[in-house]
């Protein structure tokens, strides 16, 4: 099972599924990371965290951390 | 599915309460910009109750009968903690406060669909909306057509560039024609709760107490919140009723991917290209790249602290100099005596020591507006996250507590940029352990007095131990920070996901940016200002009553008059009587007896008496200390003088009384007490209470007398 956190940059993938605990998956969620949205990791912060990922035409920052707790899947081209 | 609205629990709008219309959206969508177009000059400022969140209302320009609320920046109603419980309370008007009447919400034009997502969970409760389009000019082509949003939602949309005022009168005109008309239709649900959903509502929504409207937006707001929450003034019946209901994530995901369903095939289509963000990701490759983002970095922080630490310096030494200036001419003016020294050496110095922070905070405001609208704090928190968050810390507690080196006072004021309360009070109670630049007056008396000046590896250790003290603060405010978010239980860090949003970058207002600097610092004036001030003025009447000089005292008067007799050779006399005088009155006073009676307790720390006296007088200011030594051992203000005596000051049986390692323990105390109650006011101020400055104080104070006691003891045992 693929995680965010395990996806090289500039690899567009489709969200299959939100972990982690209540607050924290319906969080994600709200801001769109919501299964079926495609998402892109653009760039990784200069410590090596947390990550730049593209969703709905936006910019987010999360944790790999939490980036370990979205299950993904290739996208569709 | 029915939709309750709340309206009926409105009350009737009578002319001496104005109407309420609240603003509210996601951050970064030109909100404040919109704001104060909105309202143009006025606006009061002030807290919710019990949360550091910032409470903004002004009236709607041209109509006094219209109160716009700025409700804080938010991306879903749904709360977990009091400071984004705020959105709801507002917008159903659960904290005691009305309902409004009308809610604008910003959405910005290129990101239609996460903005429009509050505008339906609104429209679930009911809220009459009205869709202020923003961004509009960034988005240029790929914005949506405003007449066809509305047909959508259903709500009136205006499109608008706060930046130059394009279609804010047109705003302005359709929010005074909404409140006109009778209350539209509410808007249907975009999605159907399940059977079993439907069920556990209902089941909430009946055990409604009667003060809370019996809206099924609510109890569904309940159902998703309540439970392992940091919620304020939820019912106990609420609660009772949400835990039999039994909600599980499964709630959340209806919920939630029903918005998203209806706005990814309604609303996603209307905007149909992406917005530009070329310019946002060239600008980006290279402030996050991994050296040149990190020096250009580096190079702007020192910009911030410079800007603190010296650029201020000009203006405040001419708010001291003026007020010395303003001192002298009132000495003229009023006969000597009590009076006199109460005006000049409480009032005017103590208005004197509230404005001369005031540089430090425009310009801390100033660089912290521009940044903030620019977009890059946001990058400083991306940037900083990984080093910060081992502390706890919030990546954007990174400018608040390097601003802290050069004052707590405005650093402290600059945690607002930070949207969680958790992380905020945790900000404000480690800023005070940097060093700040009053302590160093204090260290270099210390260290030039009570250290010999030699050199250890061609480094001169009077220099090695002043780097000394700023490590040792470094370490003991990220210290600090671990083990208080692990302790103190509103400080522990919860497990919620970090998603800050890196919005395109964007020039800054400065307009609005001057407007900031102004509501921060008249609000610094008129809410912590008079704190320090009437703290000031107690700290003069402590060290200044009972003005009796002790029995046998020489009549210092009469010597000082005749000495001024003889003109210009009797000068250094008069001098040195004065200094004397004072010296006998300061010994005298109630200040200097409780430093007596406290020396049983600081006697272990390696200090006398005139050291608690010393670090009384330091309340007021940390440099105060000392002007405080210089009249205890009667020099007055030449500080080489005092160094000497500190170092000649025998103990009775003939020792030295401050040794070297007396002067560590000393340092170790400066660096670690809270003894500053200008940062105590503005903390109470951004808290909004007492609790936290008195948790600070505490904490402060205990570790200083712990850390200078094991310094001063475990020092002596290893016979320093």
């Amino acid at each position: 099972m693929q995680s965010l956190a395990d996806t090289g940059r500039h690899r567009p993938v489709t969200i299959d599924a939100v972990g982690g605990d209540r607050g924290f998956r319906r969080r994600l969620m709200e801001m769109g990371l919501v299964p079926g949205t495609r998402v892109t990791i653009t760039n990784v912060a200069p410590l090596g965290d947390p990550l730049e990922i593209e969703v709905r035409r936006g910019r987010l920052s999360i944790r790999r951390h939490e980036a370990a707790q979205i299950r993904v899947r290739p996208a569709a081209p | 599915m029915t939709v309750a609205t709340v309206a009926s629990a409105a009350p009737a709008a009578s002319p001496a309460t104005p109407r309420r219309v609240a603003l509210c959206g996601n951050p970064n969508t030109g909100k404040t910009t919109l704001y104060n177009a909105l309202t143009g000059a006025q606006a009061k400022v002030g807290n919710y109750p019990g949360v550091t969140v910032e409470r903004r209302s002004g009236a709607l320009r041209g109509r006094d009968d219209v109160a716009i609320i700025d409700v804080p920046g938010t991306y879903s109603l749904v709360a977990r903690s009091a400071d984004e419980q705020i959105a709801i309370d507002v917008i159903a008007g659960l904290g005691g406060e009305p309902r409004p009447e009308l809610l604008v919400v910003c959405v910005d034009a290129t990101q239609l669909v996460r903005g429009l997502y509050l505008v339906l969970q609104a429209q679930e409760l009911g809220a009459p909306c009205v869709v202020a389009l923003t961004m509009i000019d960034e988005a240029g082509t790929a914005a949506p057509e405003a007449g066809a949003l509305a047909r959508t939602l259903g709500v009136p949309v205006f499109p608008v560039v706060g930046r130059t005022g394009q279609g804010v009168a047109e705003l302005r005109a359709g929010i005074e024609l909404a409140l006109k008309q009778p209350p539209l239709e509410p808007s249907p649900w975009r999605w159907q709760p399940s059977p079993a959903l439907a069920g556990r509502i209902a089941q909430v929504r009946a055990a409604f107490p009667p003060d809370w409207p019996p809206s099924d937006a609510l109890a569904l707001w309940a159902l998703q919140c309540v439970g392992d929450d940091e919620l304020g003034h939820i019912p106990t019946e609420v609660r009772a009723a949400v835990a039999a209901a039994a909600s599980g994530p499964s709630d959340d995901d209806e919920a939630v991917l029903g918005r998203y369903r209806w706005l990814d095939a309604h609303v996603a289509p209307l905007g149909a290209r992406p917005p530009d963000r070329k310019l946002t990701d060239r600008i980006d490759r290279l402030l996050l790249h991994r050296v040149a983002g990190l020096a250009i970095f580096a190079a702007i922080m020192f910009v911030v602290f410079m800007s603190l630490f010296s650029w201020s310096a000009p203006a405040i030494d001419a708010i001291d100099a003026g007020f010395g200036w303003v001192g002298e001419q009132a000495r003229k003016v009023l006969p000597d005596g009590v009076v006199a020294d109460f005006v000049v050496d409480g009032v005017i110095a103590g208005v004197g020591s509230v404005l001369v922070f005031l540089p430090q905070i425009l310009l801390l405001f100033f660089f912290l507006g521009l940044l903030e609208d620019f977009g890059y704090l946001a990058r400083v928190a991306y940037l900083m996250d990984r080093i910060m968050r081992s502390m706890n810390l919030h990546g954007r507690a990174f400018v608040p507590m390097l601003s802290g080196f050069a004052c707590a006072v405005p650093a402290i004021m600059a945690t607002r940029t930070m949207e969680r309360q958790r992380d905020r009070i945790l900000t404000m109670l480690v800023i005070p352990l940097m060093t700040c630049s009053a302590r160093l007056p204090v260290y270099t008396l210390v260290i030039a007095a009570l250290f010999p000046s030699k050199t250890f590896g061609g480094v001169a250790t009077q220099s090695l131990l002043m780097v000394a003290m700023y490590g040792f603060s470094v370490a003991t405010s990220l210290g600090a920070a671990w083990v208080l978010s692990r302790t103190v239980k509103p400080l522990r860090a919860r497990r919620l996901p970090f998603v800050i949003e890196l919005p395109p970058y964007r020039a800054p207002r400065l307009a609005d940016i001057v407007r900031m600097m102004w509501t921060k610092s008249s609000m610094f004036l008129r809410e912590a200002g008079t704190v320090i001030l009437a703290c000031t003025i107690a700290l003069w009447a402590l060290l200044y009553f009972p003005r009796d000089l002790p029995a046998g005292a020489p009549d210092y008067d009469a010597m000082i008059e005749v000495a001024t007799a003889q003109g210009e050779g009797g000068a250094e006399q008069v001098a040195a009587l004065e200094h004397a005088r004072d010296q006998a009155l300061l010994e005298s006073s109630y200040g200097a007896q409780l430093g007596k009676a406290l020396e049983p307790a600081i006697e272990p720390l390696g200090f006398d008496w005139k050291i608690g006296v010393g670090i009384i007088g330091a309340f007021a200011a940390r440099e105060v200390f000392v002007a405080t030594m210089g009249v205890i051992y009667g020099v007055g203000d030449d500080e080489a003088s005092l160094r000497d005596r500190l170092r000649e000051e025998k103990k009775a049986d003939g020792s030295r009384a401050y040794t070297p390692l007396a002067g560590l323990s000393l340092m170790v105390f400066f660096a670690l007490a809270c003894q500053c109650f200008s940062t105590l006011a503005v903390v109470k101020r951004e808290s909004g209470g007492f609790r936290w400055p008195l948790f600070l104080l505490g904490y402060m104070t205990v570790l200083a007398y712990v850390a200078s006691l094991a310094v001063f003891q475990v020092g002596r045992a290893l016979g320093f």
